[in-house]
C-alpha cells in the first residue's frame, strides 16, 4: 500500500488534471511521519533518477531539516545526488527562515560563517511571503527540468511550520496552486495534526487526493498525549504503528486501506495488517507437548464411540420424557414392565436380577431405621 | 561513590564511552528535559552541565541561557558535584547568560528584536568557539518556560528562536539541552508548544513523581526517551529506558525499579 502511494507518486498527473497530492499526518503518540516522508523522498527520487516516472526533477523544501541532512539521507540510501544531470534542488526555509541572521549581519552582531551556504541549496529568507515561496518552488523546478512540458515533483517537510508563520487560507492558497500548476507531476507534504485544530488537517485532507495517516498501534487513553503510566505500551508503540491510506479518485470513490509499519534500522517497512495477525495468532498458542487437534481419523473415530448413558434405541423409536406426554401413555407403558418380570427367560440377552429370600424372618423392605439404637 | 563511574542516566543517553575516542555522542542533537512541580529536573540539567564540561575533554564549551537562577546557584550545585564553574568561566569554556532580569522591549517587535539579538549572542559565542577549534558546544536553556515569559508570551516568537538554535545544532553540531515544565501546559487542549519540542527534541527525559505516591528512599523516576541511536553499523533504534532516582547532597543515585536494598 506504500507502494501504491509510491506509485501515484511517480506517475504523476493527467493532462488537464490536479497534480495528486498527499498529506502525511501523524502525532506525539506515533510521530513517525517523518520516517514516511524519507521513505517516500528516496523511492521517489530512485524513480525519478531510473526516469521511471513521470516527472525529471524534484523541489524539496525543507522547513524541519537542514539541506545538508538531506543530502546525507539520500547518499546514505545509495542515491546519487551529486550526479551531472541536476535533478534535485532544496529550497531551505530552515537555516534563515525568518530573515534573523540577515539582520543580525547587516547591523554587524552576527557570526560570520555559514555551513550551510555550501551544499549549495537555496536559501528563503521570509517564508511568511507566501507568493515569494510559491514562485521560488517554481523557479527552481523549471531550473532543474527546463522549459517546455517536463514535469517535476515538490516535497514539503513540515507544513506546521509554514502554518506557523502564515494563515490557513494562505497556506491553502500555496497549496492549491502548487497542486494546479502543469508543471508540477505530485505533491507531498507532512503535517503533525495535533500542532493544529482539527480544521486545518481538515483542509489540508481536503486538498488532497491521498491521505496517509499514521495511529499507534493501541490509542491511549486520554487522547493525543501519550500515556507515560504504561511503559511497556508506550514502547510498543515505539516501534510499530498503524497505517491508513485514503485513495479519493476522481470519481469520488474512495477507498481505505491500512498497513502495520516497523521501524528499524533507520527504515521504515511496511507489512498487512492480516499477516501480521496470523503470525500473532500463532504464537499466541501455547507450546505443549500434547496434542490439542484432533486428525481426520480421530474425529471419526471419536464419533462412534458410544456413551453409556445415551439411548441406544436399537430398532425401537426413542421415546424421551418431556414432561407433556399424557397420563395414558405412561399407563400403557408401565404394564409391559410388570409383565416382563414373569417372563424372565424370553429373552436370553437381558441381564436380570435374581433374588431368593433365605428365610421368613427377614422382614421385605422395612422401613426401620437399622441404627435407631445408637445413641449419637 | 566514584562520581566517573557511569550511571543509568549515562547509560541512557549513549554517553558511556569507557575509551574516550567517540565524539560527544549528543552534537546535533536536542535534548528535552520535562518536569513536574512535584518532581524538579534541574539535576538533570546539572549532570549534563558537568558531563559537557568534564576535564578530559577541554575542547567543549557551554553556553548557558540562565532564566531561571542567578550564577551563584549554579555554582553552589556544580562545586559539590566536583565542577568548578568560576574556573571554567575564566577558561572561556562557561559562558553564563544572565537572563534573570532581562526584559524584552514592550510590543510586539520588541519581543522579537529581544529574541533575535539573544540568538545574536548566542550565535556569535558558538560561532567563535567553533572557529577556535572548540567543536563540542553545548547550549543550555534554563528553563524554557521562563523564556516565554521573559518574551512577555510571545509563543510563536519563542519557538523561531527554537528553532534557529535547532538550525545551530546542524550548522555547527553544537547540542541543545532545554528544560520545560510539563504540567503548565496540561490544561490546554492543545499544547502546542510543548509538543512542537517533542517534535523537535531528539532526546526526551521526563522526571516524575512515582505513581504510586510519594515515598523516602525514591525521589521519583525518569524516563528516557532515546530516539535513533546511531552505532557503528549506523544502523539506528528507539530506546525507552525507565529507572527511579535519589537527589543526594552530591549527586544523584540512579537504580531500577525495586533494585534498591
Amino acid at each position: 500500500m506504500a507502494e501504491s502511494i509510491c506509485r501515484a507518486l511517480r506517475d504523476g498527473a493527467l493532462q488537464g488534471e490536479h497534480a495528486p497530492a498527499l498529506t502525511i499526518k501523524d502525532s506525539i503518540a506515533s510521530p513517525f511521519g517523518f520516517h514516511v516522508f524519507t521513505h517516500l523522498l528516496t523511492q521517489l527520487s530512485s524513480n525519478i533518477l531510473a526516469a521511471k516516472s513521470q516527472s525529471r526533477g524534484l523541489v524539496l523544501v525543507a522547513f524541519s531539516r537542514s539541506p545538508s541532512f538531506y543530502l546525507d539521507l539520500l547518499n546514505r540510501k545509495d542515491i546519487d545526488v551529486a550526479s551531472s544531470q541536476k535533478w534535485i534542488e532544496i529550497l531551505d526555509c530552515y537555516t534563515d527562515p525568518l530573515g534573523w541572521k540577515d539582520a543580525l549581519l547587516a547591523s554587524g552582531n552576527g557570526g560570520s560563517l555559514s555551513n550551510e551556504a555550501s551544499t549549495g541549496a537555496s536559501l528563503c529568507r521570509n517564508v511568511k511571503d507566501m507568493d515569494k515561496l510559491y514562485s521560488s518552488i517554481i523557479e527552481l523546478g523549471k531550473g532543474i527540468v527546463g522549459q517546455g512540458k517536463v514535469r517535476f515533483c515538490v516535497a514539503i517537510d513540515s507544513v506546521n511550520e509554514i502554518l506557523r508563520h502564515a494563515s490557513i487560507s494562505s497556506v491553502a492558497g500555496l497549496l492549491s496552486n502548487l497542486r494546479s500548476n502543469d508543471r508540477v507531476s505530485s505533491i507531498f507534504w507532512l503535517s503533525h495534526s495535533d500542532l493544529h485544530e482539527d480544521r486545518v488537517t481538515a483542509v489540508l485532507e481536503y486538498m488532497s487526493s491521498m491521505v496517509a495517516s499514521i495511529e499507534p498501534l493501541n490509542q491511549s487513553a486520554n487522547g493525543h498525549r501519550c500515556n507515560w503510566e504504561s511503559l511497556p505500551l508506550l514502547e510498543h508503540n515505539y516501534w510499530k504503528g498503524k497505517f491508513h491510506v485514503r485513495f479519493k479518485r476522481r470519481n469520488g470513490r474512495v477507498r481505505v486501506m491500512s498497513e502495520e509499519f516497523h521501524v528499524e534500522q533507520s527504515a521504515i517497512n511496511f507489512r498487512s495488517i492480516s499477516s501480521e495477525d496470523e503470525i500473532v495468532n500463532r504464537s499466541l498458542l501455547p507450546k505443549v507437548q500434547f496434542n490439542l487437534q484432533l486428525s481426520e481419523k480421530e474425529q471419526i473415530d471419536r464419533a462412534k464411540v458410544v456413551l453409556p448413558f445415551e439411548h441406544q434405541g436399537t430398532g425401537k423409536p426413542i421415546q424421551i420424557y418431556d414432561g407433556r406426554r399424557s397420563l395414558t401413555d405412561g399407563k400403557s407403558e408401565a404394564e409391559p414392565v410388570s409383565i416382563g418380570i414373569l417372563q424372565t427367560n424370553e429373552n436370553s440377552s437381558k441381564g436380570e436380577i435374581i433374588y431368593l429370600r433365605d428365610s421368613d424372618d427377614e422382614r421385605p423392605d422395612s422401613d426401620e431405621d437399622p441404627d435407631d439404637d445408637l445413641d449419637i | 561513590m566514584d562520581q566517573r563511574a557511569p550511571n543509568l542516566l549515562d547509560e541512557a543517553l549513549g554517553l558511556v564511552d569507557e575509551e574516550k575516542t567517540k565524539p560527544w555522542p549528543l552534537s546535533s542533537r536536542v535534548v528535552l528535559v520535562e518536569d513536574r512541580v512535584e518532581t524538579s529536573g534541574a539535576f538533570v540539567l546539572h549532570h549534563l552541565l558537568k558531563r559537557a564540561l568534564s576535564p578530559h575533554s577541554s575542547n567543549d564549551v557551554v553556553v548557558f541561557l540562565a532564566f531561571s537562577q542567578p550564577f551563584s546557584h549554579y555554582d553552589r550545585v556544580l562545586r559539590k558535584l566536583g565542577c568548578n564553574l568560576t574556573a571554567q568561566r575564566e577558561n572561556n569554556r562557561f559562558f553564563f547568560l544572565d537572563l534573570l532580569v532581562s526584559e524584552f522591549p514592550d510590543g510586539d517587535e520588541g519581543n522579537r528584536d529581544g529574541l533575535v539579538a539573544l540568538y545574536g549572542k548566542i550565535e556569535k559565542l558558538v560561532s567563535t568557539s567553533f572557529q577556535e577549534n572548540k567543536k563540542c558546544i553545548t547550549i543550555v536553556i534554563d528553563d524554557f518556560s521562563l523564556m516565554e515569559v521573559a518574551a512577555n508570551g510571545a509563543t510563536n516568537y519563542v519557538l523561531d528562536f527554537l528553532r534557529y538554535c535547532h538550525a545551530l545544532t546542524s550548522t555547527f553540531g553544537c547540542s541543545l539541552v532545554v528544560l520545560n515544565h510539563e504540567d503548565i501546559y496540561s490544561s490546554i487542549e492543545r499544547p502546542a508548544l510543548i509538543l512542537q519540542m517533542e517534535y523537535l527534541a531528539d532526546i526526551l527525559i521526563k522526571a516524575e513523581p512515582l505513581a504510586t505516591g510519594l515515598a523516602t528512599d525514591v525521589h521519583g523516576q525518569l524516563t528516557v526517551l532515546n530516539k535513533e541511536i546511531r552505532d557503528e553499523q549506523g544502523s539506528s533504534r528507539n530506546k525507552i529506558c525507565n529507572f527511579h532516582f535519589r537527589v543526594k547532597e552530591n549527586g544523584v543515585e540512579y537504580f531500577y525499579p525495586g533494585s534498591k536494598t
